[in-house]
């Protein structure tokens, strides 16, 4: 009986480690962060530069990476916002290749988040006003999966369309130059 | 010469107690806390079986007045809509596949096949515990999952490509999944012991025709579990593959077929429910036999009824599948053999009563949870012929009409069955008596919260209220049924409360109940309350289809088998001639070991396709050290099968 | 909505007030199954309960088992045999009922019935009227108008999960399933609106994916239709300018499309004549501007894990917004 118990407690331990982020599901986080329409104030970020841009400006940030329903929504936003129109699966064509360890502007969230929402030189729009800010970082999450950058349960599996490339889930995971400076940053 | 009358009595002579204590000795069950992990007679499992599977019966009762709450009242926000989807996924999975089957097949069938047969032990003795624990710890993880915002939540079957990877969000699927790969091996381990016991372990004169009908009933449902099972192993393998490691099974744009598990999940899931009713039959026919104190009418027909429902189960499933399109004339095929199988079911439904109007009915707790199920079952069983016919399908599918129907059928035609039982068998399993008022009073509280209950759901079904919603609005006309459905789950979970309450006094201040308080003819009756763990001081014979009925004054007992071993006698298929002798292996903790070696495979390969191929490494070892050759052991089977050809 | 009174349930999204001959077929097939159930029902729990009263003893008088009879089992066992024939007899029946509704049902299949096309989405119907020249195709959502008495071939599949298409006044449901096409053919013959819900699970929002078929006359029907094909009007009043540069400017255009703006996103409903519609997110709610405006501010708190994000608008600019939507009727 207490074998019983204590096996229990532990799996329970081990799941809910990994199974309440994961399984968080927030349909209304709230868009108190939303950008004005059509602003367009870039930063001081060139290519190829490393830019410290500092914890991410939305801490959930974080939490985002970790939520398997929010990576999920950032696939489905990813296809809906037509950003395989360009990036194709992960792959690239009009636009840079999203799978691989170069990362232009950097690969930190914050990074990328600043890449959706400002647009970037020779294509990539801004979508500053377009998208709320949660469904900004929900991208931004999924951009990452796509490079295996996201823990394989949190990532999405295969998609329901002809398949290109293997699942997001079962990607190596590439390592981008700035890896290291990131650690070293929350 | 010692017979099984005699062998009903309770003042033993000096030679019978020596015999006694000697069995004792040889069969008794470890003791200890890590003995408690080497138990294996088919009673101590048995009893784990029906505790467990209560738990998760009650589990699910709260789950489902959860639901309740929530659709009392329109657009409420009791439970969010996640939550909800979780509740009434948990609440369908738990009482399919961790309550009604292991319950009504492998706990029923575990406890009572070896007494009813008159043997000391099930078949392969450790392969029921491993079986055991493995349903256990898949239940448990099943609910820390749940604790964890993990729980199932794409329906009681997971429909793809609601369940898929794209559109099954997180591991709750995948639990789901893994949930019935426990169970179905499981229930597949204890199909395979029960038929073995059936057909090689009988009491000698038992021939096929004097078979319990109980019994027959199991046997009928470890079959069907060994041809239905596979059609879920395999969807929820797909499922699996397609979810962990990215395989097309259910792909439509690539040739997958999204019908394709719905055939596969439907073709199991259409005899499972006749795995959770048919033992409910069998019961039903016992208590009948017993309450009206006469042979049951019409046995050979009740039989052929059982296989005949048995056969025809697996032509049904495709009447779940009505409104997907299929075309007309394959549908019709579907729609002829639902009704046809009316026929076994009505069948029995005619020789019960014809049993009961030709004999004395004795109106105890028992019997009148069998006819509570008349009136619930056949009620269900009608509605089930709209269910049948694919236009009025095409109407009530997926409606609460649909939710009433397999209600009526699964709680009339399992639950009151099983609480039937409960009252039945209480006094053999523990040796006291139920409180006969509590009884009926749990009876009546449950019949009347039943139908309160579940009756305005065929109304709120018709009225268009569809199923598996979280909500509803305030202008359909549906509040008032939701409200009175949720009142009567409040009668509902005061009739459970008293049961349990009964079960709690009577355990320490029933009557005591003797070896046979029913006067029941069955072989179970013919020993003790509670059986010893060798179940009968003299292994009986058998002289009629009521072993202690149609007893002869002078039946003869088994004698000469071994009592320094676990010796067994083993008896030809057909007519119970004893055949040789078996040696029935002592407890051992390797299926305990096992069944943590394979949870842990099984929970490893949700989260990585290699928990498999790691995960069989430590499964290998327990299995090489559950069937490692004892050598003592082996010298005695040398020795047995030098006898047997002589 | 309307109030259902028992019995005979007259009223919306039931199947037992048919107002086309689908219904009307499968309602006659109910009604014979239902007697001949509750015949079957009440004679054999009579049977039961007469057994049980005329019979009842105590366990006490009767310790030993009786023996059996044989001319009493003789009777018994005609008497079961003729409750079986009966219950074959009946079986039959209702089978030949059966299979003759479902031809009948099948008889609806005609050659030159109006096509429309559904397509089930996570939680919305979106409605297609095909049409051979392409500026009279009509795209709408949630909202089915019909011409009465016209057979009406409505085809379709799923965009993502398996939906059922329910009607249950007009029809029986057909289930929508990505990867099949679905072809089915419906009439209704009574004018008015006939509410229709999702009839198989389909994730967060299954309780609110609710649609209605608008069954008019002919000659209504023409009149919407040709209205429906139109592009939407540009907008007369400043205020109206602004919304439609709010709408042009916001999330809106990501997802939504008005014929006759440059907003041609297919991921949700398309809403160049959304003021002509009487609810909005699938039945959910009435169309008016309050609740537009709120599903607008914040559709998560209305339908909860919805496609639809919330979005931050000033009252200004949610007024010139609504103020827009109001003129693409």
């Amino acid at each position: 009986m207490k074998a019983r118990i204590s096996c229990a407690m532990l799996a329970a331990a081990l799941l809910c480690a990994t199974g309440c982020k994961r399984e968080q599901r927030v349909f209304d986080p709230g868009s108190s962060q939303d950008q004005i329409a059509n602003a367009n104030a870039q930063n001081e970020i060139h290519a190829g530069v490393q830019w410290a841009p500092g914890p991410p400006s939305s801490p959930s940030g974080a939490r985002y990476d970790e939520s398997a329903y929010a990576v999920a929504e950032g696939k489905r936003l990813f296809q809906a916002f037509n950003c395989v129109g360009c990036h194709q699966y992960g792959g690239g064509g009009i636009g840079p290749a999203l799978m691989d360890a170069q990362w232009i502007y950097g690969s930190h969230p914050a990074e990328i988040y600043a890449d959706i929402v400002q647009g970037r030189p020779n294509g990539m729009p801004s979508f500053s006003g377009k998208i709320p800010d949660y469904q900004v970082w929900e991208l931004v999450a999924y951009v990452r999966s796509l490079s295996g950058q996201l823990r394989a349960d949190v990532a999405p599996a295969r998609s329901d369309h002809m398949p290109v490339t293997k699942a997001e889930q079962a990607r190596p995971k590439e390592h981008p130059s700035d890896e290291t400076q990131q650690k070293r940053q929350p | 010469m010692i017979t099984t009358k005699v062998a009903t009595e309770t003042q033993l002579t000096e030679e019978e107690l020596r015999k006694a204590l000697q069995l004792e000795r040889i069969w008794q069950e470890p003791r200890g806390f890590v003995g408690w992990f080497k138990a294996v007679h088919h009673t101590t499992i048995g009893m784990r079986y029906v505790v467990t599977a209560f738990i998760f019966f009650l589990l699910a009762g709260l789950l489902a007045g959860a639901m309740r709450l929530q659709l009392a009242f329109p657009e409420a926000h009791f439970l969010s809509n996640d939550k909800y989807n979780q509740f009434f996924t948990m609440h369908g999975s738990t009482m399919m596949f961790l309550f009604a089957v292991p319950m009504m097949f492998e706990a029923l069938s575990v406890y009572l096949v070896p007494l009813m047969v008159g043997t000391r032990n099930i078949a392969f003795p450790r392969l029921n515990a491993y079986s055991y624990y493995l349903y256990v710890f898949g239940g448990i993880m099943f609910y820390v999952a749940f604790l964890c915002n993990t729980g199932a939540d794409r329906g009681w079957f997971a429909y793809v490509p609601l369940s898929g990877p794209d559109y099954g969000v997180g591991k709750r699927a995948d639990f789901w999944a893994q949930l019935i790969t426990f169970t179905e091996v499981s229930a597949l381990a204890v199909a395979v012991e029960i038929i073995v016991t059936v057909f090689r372990l009988r009491a000698p004169g038992m021939s096929l025709n004097r078979i319990p009908i109980f019994v027959w009933g199991q046997v009928i449902v470890a079959f069907m579990v060994i041809f239905a099972l596979p059609g879920v192993v395999l969807s929820s393998t797909m499922l699996l593959l397609d979810r962990t490691c990215g395989t097309q099974f259910f792909n439509p744009s690539v040739g997958g077929d999204v019908l394709l598990y719905q055939h596969l999940f439907w073709w199991f899931g259409h005899p499972e429910v006749y795995l959770i009713f048919i033992p409910g039959t069998a019961v039903v026919s016992t208590i009948v036999t017993t309450f009206s104190r006469r042979h049951i009418f019409g046995y050979l027909v009740l039989v052929l009824s059982l296989v005949s429902t048995g056969f025809i189960a697996f032509g049904l499933w495709v009447h779940h599948m009505f409104a997907t399109g299929i075309p007309q004339i394959a549908e019709s095929y579907f729609t002829g053999a639902s009704m046809m199988i009316a026929i076994p079911t009505g069948v029995q439904i005619f020789c019960w009563i014809a049993t009961m109007a030709t004999g004395k009915v004795v109106l105890r707790t028992p019997m009148w949870w069998a006819i509570g199920f008349f009136f619930v079952f056949v009620m269900g069983g009608l509605t089930g012929m709209f269910l049948a016919s694919v236009p009025t399908d095409l109407q009530v599918h997926d409606t609460y009409f649909v939710v009433a129907h397999f209600h009526y059928v699964l709680i009339g035609g399992a639950v009151f069955p099983l609480f039937g039982a409960i009252f039945y068998w209480f006094p053999k399993v523990t040796g006291r008596m139920l409180s006969e008022p509590l009884g009926q009073l749990s009876f009546w509280l449950f019949f009347i919260g039943f139908n309160v209950t579940f009756f305005p759901m065929h109304l709120v079904g018709l009225r268009g209220m569809p199923r598996r919603v979280y909500t509803y609005e305030p202008g359909m006309g549906w509040t008032l049924l939701n409200q009175i459905e949720s009142s009567g789950y409040i009668l509902l979970f005061l009739s459970v409360s008293i049961l349990l309450w009964n079960v709690y006094r009577s355990l320490r201040r029933g009557r005591i109940a003797g070896p046979n308080p029913w006067h029941a003819g069955t072989l179970e009756w013919a020993t003790t309350s509670p059986p010893p763990h060798y179940n009968f001081l003299h292994l009986p014979t058998v002289n009629g289809r009521e072993a202690l009925w149609d007893a002869a004054p002078n039946q003869p007992v088994v004698v000469g088998l071994s009592e320094d071993s676990r010796q067994i006698l083993t008896t030809r298929s057909l007519d119970a001639e004893p055949d040789g002798r078996e040696e029935l292996p002592s407890p051992s903790i390797w299926p305990f070991l096992a069944a943590l070696a394979t949870t842990a495979a099984f929970i490893g390969s949700i989260f990585t396709p290699w928990g498999i191929t790691i995960g069989s490494v430590p499964v290998a070892i327990t299995m090489i050290g559950w069937f490692w050759p004892k050598k003592q052991a082996a010298d005695r089977r040398r020795a047995r099968e030098i006898w047997q050809n002589d | 909505m309307m109030i259902l009174a028992v019995p005979g349930f007259p009223g919306n999204q039931t199947s037992l007030n048919p107002v086309g001959p689908g219904a009307s077929h499968i309602e006659f097939e109910f009604s014979l199954i239902f007697w001949i159930t509750c015949a079957v029902y009440c004679i054999v729990l009579l049977g039961l309960v007469i057994a049980v009263a005329r019979r009842r003893h105590s366990l006490e008088t009767i310790p030993e088992p009786l023996a059996t009879n044989e001319p009493t089992e003789r009777l018994t066992r005609r008497s079961v045999t003729a409750a079986v024939a009966v219950t074959v007899v009946l079986l039959f029946i209702m089978l030949i009922g059966s299979f003759q509704t479902g031809r009948a049902l099948g008889d609806m299949n005609q050659e030159d019935a109006l096509p429309i096309e559904i397509y089930g989405h996570q939680w919305w119907w979106e409605v297609r009227y095909p049409n051979n020249e392409a500026y009279k195709i009509v795209e709408t959502a949630n909202e089915i108008h019909v011409p009465v008495g016209v057979p009406i071939r409505f085809s379709g599949t799923s965009r993502d999960v398996i939906h059922s298409f329910w009607a249950p006044n007009v029809s029986g449901k057909r289930d929508l399933l990505p990867g099949y096409k679905a072809e089915f053919v419906w009439q209704v013959d009574q004018p008015g609106r006939w509410r229709g819900q999702c009839a198989e699970y389909c994730g967060l929002q299954h309780a609110h994916m609710s649609f209605e078929i608008v069954a008019e006359t002919k000659e209504q029907f023409a009149e919407w239709l040709s209205n429906q094909a139109k592009s939407s009007v540009q907008p007369s009043t400043p205020q109206a300018t602004r919304g439609q540069q709010v709408f042009m400017t916001h999330a809106c255009v990501l997802c939504h499309s008005i014929r006759g703006t440059s907003a041609g996103s297919r991921n949700g409903p398309d809403l160049t004549h959304l003021a002509s519609r009487a609810t909005i997110a699938a039945g959910t709610l009435p169309n008016t501007v309050g609740n537009l405006g709120g599903w607008i501010l914040n559709a998560q708190s209305i339908k909860p894990g919805c496609r639809m994000p919330p979005n931050q608008l000033s009252g200004s600019e949610l007024q010139d917004l609504l103020a827009y939507l109001e003129t693409l009727k």
